[in-house]
């Protein structure tokens, strides 16, 4: 024996088989007439193939299959069409459906028909066109067509066939009656299934309230050829269901969303099984199956051979029905059942059972009650669903949350109704909530359908758009082109331009638009190379572009080169270095990677160098021509000046990066070496441009020589102001760098060393400075008011600038002896500032007075004008001068209370301020006293 | 011939809510009796008084609900409230309690959420709760069994007469519970109050009560009313955390056994936290369900304020209802795992 699992739930309710058991199987009249629906199955419905009024015989195919997924429709006895149109059909709705209408003759005569005892020699395509001519769909409940179960394309591997014999519904026996008494037929059938499927195992799965059934099955399968197995499974609605029968015979669930045949297992009912034998060993089509009639509001309940076809209140009316205490009608069981309002339905292939029921029977359900969550429908639910979770959802209308708990996967059973302490029809809220699940999700469909229409048409006019604007470019284009064509002829004419170099541009411009024009007319036949016009259209703009080029080279023979200018030569050669540098740089790479274009590349080096050299070469020359040729031209000279001034800037900043770098690299404590070394030679650079920069200016300066124009002096001074300020700058740099380099205990020896040659620099940039002055001054004897003023101003800021820088230093100082530091360096470096700083302050106050004996001197005829600021400035100096004295007071007040060294120097420069003001004061009232002896 | 049409399943297992509802009202019945048996008239008094309360209480919210009157108090589902709230109050507590708890239990805490089936909370336990917390002294008062009574059970008579407020409850009647003797056994050792409590050593009422509720239960399991999985994860949780408390430190911590047979217990396992309405629904909702009812009845009754702790335990997982089911959703067959929350699909 198999082992058997079992599935969630399931109900055991009221039998009820035994009414209908009383009687052996017995076979129906032929009705008078016969109503064969088209749609008796899962799927499309047939086509006729008869028409009104033609004679049919029994087992004559009236209707053929429409599609895949459809069956043949046969006559079930002899007879005459008498119409074909909609009758009332077996379904829940109680709706109508497409039927031949018979009227039979009651002679029962057969088509000729033959069938076949050795099917095993038989084509398994020819077997399974056998089954399909036979019209048999499943007869166990949803009517699929039996032939595209047994006829599986290749990639379906079934192992397993189980045929279900289960009939696990209340009250119907037709399958039990069959096997009663026709399982030799059944066996036949399966053998016929096995050698069409080729499973490793047959199974019947039967329930066991149906031992008799069981027994002659089991019988009747050691008989057979193939290994049969009969499995008895305990009695529980639903068994027969057919994702519930696979679980409990193989312990496999059918995956959700997946046929049984996806897992290699096919279901078959045993009545399809015996309509299979028939089909094939007798020839005979599906034209009859046995149904139950049963109720009790039937005389004699039983099993009856049936004619598809036959209405079901001739039926009733052989198993004696007693009209009045009809009350229900139900074709199938009592839970999956659906009432029938009309009696005129005619019985078909799926139908199995019609109870007519009286009204105690199968009461009315009592009215629904409140739902208490009482779990019990969750407890027999055989797909494990929580039925009462949905009934909320579906009662809310949240669909969403319906399908989230999968919903879908209900079966319909009716077992939860079943149990259902508050009588609630859960089932009918279900396929409520199922249809209108199904109804939105053919609307998003047609909603999605009907956006891709609406795109398509949207693209295909955006097309045709397209096609129609590219039309008329091209129109335009060619109407442009004929017209230049003329102008062209026309310009031909005209005599050449004045200006062979106008000509020249003029040509190259054209030969560029020629160019691109043909560039643009390939790509546009690259993208369609079968467009012939495009191919026309590149031939004209290619011989176009040529003849431009001709045109241009031969207008560039004819007018002389000019000469290359210094500047173009220079460009020339910047770019030839630039070239060198760059393959240098690509060679090395391809040398470090072995590449094999390093040899290539070093012979494109050699010739880069050839042609930087010759560049360089031919600047050179251009530019000693150029001196020669243009001594006299100041400007020349100038224009130097400037390139190694900006040659010393940019020096100047190459230091300054890489002083930063190696500021960087000590910070993150990385061997600096290297960077130490750039810095050096950076600073080297420096200082040749530098050098250079002053010799050239010294050079411009004597060049100028007695001619001495002041405009051209000024810029000097400048220069060397802003040298040597930049030079402080640095200087203060390096001194924040050695301080933190202090503070943070490093070895400072390097960059104290460049501090004294920045010192230095900083010092020769100032005494450069300085003697410039000094040499305008003397150059310029009759010194000028307007010229003086400036210089005041720059010596000013000079001793502030010095003040500044001793004070800082001062703190500096301070801080180090604070910090018990060695402040030996920095003392000596703070004398020499404080030195500095009294140098610039007495160069100021000579300056000062010099201007102020000038100012003196100066006879008054340049009126008031000239006067009223000389006495503002000096008010104002004065006004400087006590500010200055006051602070430095509190200064030394400060200086003094803290007992600080610095004390005694900050009361010998109070003194000197104090001398400062008071001289200034006078001056200012000298000044007064001029001005007003004047007005 | 009229055919009718309806849609299947054509058949019911016979039975309406209402049987539901009664077999637990049945079950309820050797509690009932055990605590008669010990205490006398007054638990009877009670329950009565409080079902023809809850039934008024029912008649009038539904008449003002425009609701059918005989339909939906045949469900007897107020009278199990009823049956539940007095099974839990003392003996000879005064009718104006019972009749504030009914009250909140029928129209605040049931039928002001929409009825039966709607309520979110056990409306017994509601008024319970609430009850406890607005007249704490009658809530406490209980009387002692007859074992430990000196003189005899007041009769009937009196019974009513002391519910009703004609007679004042005897001084010598009234006594503390175990679960409240062991609560303020104050320095003592459990060994020590062990030794020194009558009370302790005479438990005997109290398990019987409770055996009594466990037969009623297990009635109802048999029954199928509802499935094991609340009272035995309940039971079994609060035996398991008593046990390993009791393990540690035996002196400090009532045994396990106590924690099962005395106070509500067994009511609540069997009668209280089952209240299919307002626990979770799938199987291990209600696993999860009934063992925290259990662990909470544990540390209320230890380091609470009440004595009991069955109300407010199972108030409290009524709350996670909702959440357990959403997420403790069975696997659905044919799929390969079960869903989480509510995912979107």
């Amino acid at each position: 024996m198999s082992r058997i699992w079992s599935f969630h739930g399931g109900i055991h309710p009221p039998e009820n088989k035994q009414q209908s058991l009383l009687k052996p199987l017995r076979q129906a009249p032929i009705p008078p007439q016969l109503i064969i629906p088209l749609q008796q199955h899962i799927g499309a419905p047939a086509t006729p193939l008869v028409e009104v009024g033609e004679r049919v015989l029994k087992g004559q195919a009236i209707a053929e299959p429409s599609g895949h997924v459809s069956i043949y429709q046969h006559a079930p006895t002899s007879g005459i069409v008498s119409h074909i149109g909609n009758y009332s059909v077996p379904h829940p709705s109680g709706m109508e459906g497409l039927c031949i209408q018979i009227d039979t003759d009651g002679k029962d005569e057969w088509i000729e028909h033959q069938g076949v005892e050795d099917f095993r020699s038989l084509e398994k395509p020819a077997l399974a066109e056998m089954i399909r001519c036979a019209g048999i769909s499943g007869m166990g409940g949803a009517g699929f067509p039996t032939e595209i179960k047994l006829h599986l394309a290749d990639d379906h591997i079934i192992n397993t066939l189980i045929v279900n014999a289960v009939e696990c519904e209340p009250y119907i026996t037709a399958d039990d009656m069959l096997m009663r008494e026709r399982a030799a037929q059944i066996i036949g059938g399966i053998e016929i299934a096995a050698h069409l499927i080729k499973p490793t195992h047959c199974l019947i799965g039967i329930e066991d309230n149906k031992p008799e059934a069981a027994i002659a099955l089991t019988q009747a399968a050691r008989a057979s050829e193939i290994e049969i197995e009969v499995v008895v499974v305990p009695t529980k609605y639903p068994s027969g269901g057919e994702k519930q029968l696979v679980k409990l015979l193989t312990g496999v669930e059918v995956p959700y969303g997946k046929i049984p045949a996806d897992i290699g297992i096919v279901v078959q009912n045993v009545g399809t099984m015996s309509a299979v034998n028939q089909a094939v060993k007798q020839g005979k089509p599906l034209i009859s199956r046995i149904t139950t009639l049963t109720g009790d509001a039937l005389d004699s309940p039983g099993n009856f051979e049936v004619l598809l076809g036959t209405p079901v209140e001739f039926l009733l009316q052989q198993a004696g029905l007693n009209p009045m205490s009809l009350n229900r009608l139900v074709m199938g069981g009592p839970m999956m059942g659906y009432t029938l309002s009309d009696t005129s339905v005619p019985v078909v292939k799926t139908s199995n059972c019609v109870i007519a029921a009286t009204e105690e029977e199968f009461p009315q359900a009592p009215p629904a009650q409140n739902c208490i969550r009482c779990g019990q429908c969750e407890q027999v639910c055989p797909a494990e669903l929580l039925p009462q979770q949905l009934h909320w959802f579906a009662k809310g209308k949240e669909f969403d949350k319906a399908q989230s708990f999968n919903l879908m996967d209900c079966i319909e059973c009716g077992a939860c109704a079943y149990v259902c302490p508050s009588n609630i029809p859960l089932v009918q809220y279900y396929r409520f909530a199922k249809g209108e699940i199904r109804r939105e999700q053919a609307e998003q469909r047609k909603a999605e359908q009907a956006r891709i229409r609406f795109e398509a048409r949207q693209e295909r006019q955006e097309r045709e758009k397209e096609e129609k604007a590219a039309k008329r470019k091209a129109r335009a284009e060619a109407a442009s082109r004929s017209q230049a064509n003329r102008k062209d002829q026309v310009a031909a004419g005209k005599p050449a331009a004045a200006d062979p170099q106008e000509q020249i541009k003029k040509l190259k411009t054209e030969a560029a638009v020629a160019r691109t024009k043909l560039k643009k007319a390939e790509k546009a036949l690259a993208e369609d190379t079968a467009n012939t016009e495009l191919q026309a259209a590149v031939e004209v703009a290619r011989s176009k572009s040529e003849q431009a080029q001709q045109a241009l080279e031969a207008a560039e023979k004819a007018s002389p080169a000019p000469a290359p200018t210094l500047a173009e030569l220079k460009i020339a050669a910047a770019t030839a270095r630039t070239k060198v540098t760059k393959t240098e740089k690509a060679l090395a790479d391809a040398e470090a990677k072995g590449a094999a274009s390093a040899d290539k590349l070093r012979a494109s080096l050699d010739g880069l160098r050839a042609k930087a050299e010759a560049a360089q070469q031919a600047l050179e020359k251009a530019e000693q021509a150029e001196k020669t040729g243009s001594s006299s031209k100041p400007a020349a000279p100038a224009a130097d000046l400037k390139q190694l001034k900006s040659a010393a800037s940019i020096a100047r900043t190459k230091l300054k990066k890489a002083q930063k770098a190696l500021d960087q690299a000590r910070e993150d404590r990385a061997d600096t070496a290297e960077l130490e070394q750039q810095l050096a030679t950076a600073q080297q650079k420096a200082d040749t441009t530098q050098q250079a920069f002053e010799a050239a200016e010294k050079a411009a300066d004597q060049a100028d020589g007695g001619q001495a124009a002041p405009a051209a002096d000024a810029p000097d001074l400048k220069a060397l102001k802003s040298a040597a300020s930049i030079a402080r700058t640095k200087l203060k740099k390096t001194q924040k760098v050695i301080d933190q380099a202090r503070e943070d205990g490093k070895d400072t020896g390097a960059l104290e060393q460049q501090l004294a040659k920045l010192q230095q620099k900083a010092d020769d940039a100032q005494k450069a400075f300085e003697e410039a002055e000094k040499a305008e001054q003397s150059s310029s004897p009759a010194p000028q008011p307007a010229a003086d003023k400036p210089d005041l101003k720059a010596l000013k800021s000079a001793a502030s600038i010095a003040r500044t820088k001793l004070k800082k230093t001062q703190k500096v100082v301070d801080q180090a002896r604070e910090d018990g530091k060695d402040t030996s360096a920095l003392e000596q470096q703070l004398t020499k500032l404080q030195q500095k700083a009294d140098d610039a302050q007495k160069a100021f106050e000579a300056a000062e007075q010099a201007e102020a004996g000038s100012n003196t001197s100066q006879p008054t005829d340049a009126g008031s004008d000239l006067k009223a600021p000389d006495l503002k400035q000096l008010k104002s100096a004065a006004a400087i001068a006590r500010t200055k004295v006051k602070k430095t007071e509190k200064a030394l007040a400060d200086a003094q209370a803290q007992g600080s060294e610095s004390a005694d120097s900050l009361a010998t420069a109070l003194d000197k301020l104090k001398a400062k003001a008071s001289q200034a004061e006078q001056a200012l009232a000298e000044a007064e006293q001029n001005s007003e002896t004047v007005g | 011939m009229a055919l009718i049409h309806v849609s299947s399943p054509h058949t019911n297992r016979s039975g309406k809510a209402g049987h539901v509802m009664r077999q637990v009202i049945l079950a309820t019945l050797p509690g009932l009796a055990a605590l008669c048996y010990y205490f006398g008239w007054g638990p009877l008094i009670n329950v009565l008084f409080a079902s023809g309360l809850a039934l008024l209480f029912e008649a009038a919210v539904l008449k003002l609900r425009n609701r059918p009157l005989g339909f939906y108090l045949g469900d007897l589902s107020a009278v199990l409230t009823a049956f539940l709230l007095a099974l839990a109050l003392p003996p000879y507590i005064p009718w104006w309690v019972t009749t504030i708890g009914i009250f909140v239990a029928i129209v605040i805490a049931k039928q002001l959420y929409g009825g039966l089936g709607q309520n979110p909370f056990n409306p017994a336990m509601i008024a319970y709760a609430l009850l406890l917390i607005a007249f704490p002294v009658e809530m406490t008062r209980w009387s002692a069994p007859e074992t430990l009574l000196e003189g005899p059970l007041p009769g009937f008579g009196d019974s009513l007469a002391i519910i009703f407020g004609q007679l004042a409850l005897p001084d010598g009647v009234t006594l503390a519970t175990p679960l409240e003797t062991f609560k303020h056994k104050g320095g003592l050792t459990g060994e020590e109050l062990w030794a020194s409590s009558t009370l302790l050593n005479n438990l005997e009422p109290w398990q019987a009560i409770s055996l009594a509720y466990l037969l009623g239960g297990v009635y109802l399991l048999v029954r199928k009313v509802y499935t094991w999985h609340i009272p035995v994860s309940m039971l079994g949780s609060l035996l398991l955390i008593a046990g390993l408390f009791y393990a540690a430190d035996p002196s400090n911590y009532a045994p396990p056994l106590f924690h099962l047979t005395v106070g509500a217990t067994m009511l609540g396992a069997f009668f209280i936290a089952t209240d299919p309405v307002t626990a979770a629904t799938s199987n291990k909702g209600k696993l999860i369900f009934g063992a925290s009812i259990g662990i909470l009845v544990y540390l209320i009754r230890n380091w609470g304020n009440y004595p009991d702790a069955i109300a407010f335990a199972v108030l409290l997982m009524n709350l996670t209802a909702p959440f357990l089911d959403y997420y403790t959703r069975p696997r659905t067959y044919g799929h390969k795992q079960a869903e989480r929350g509510i995912a979107r699909k």
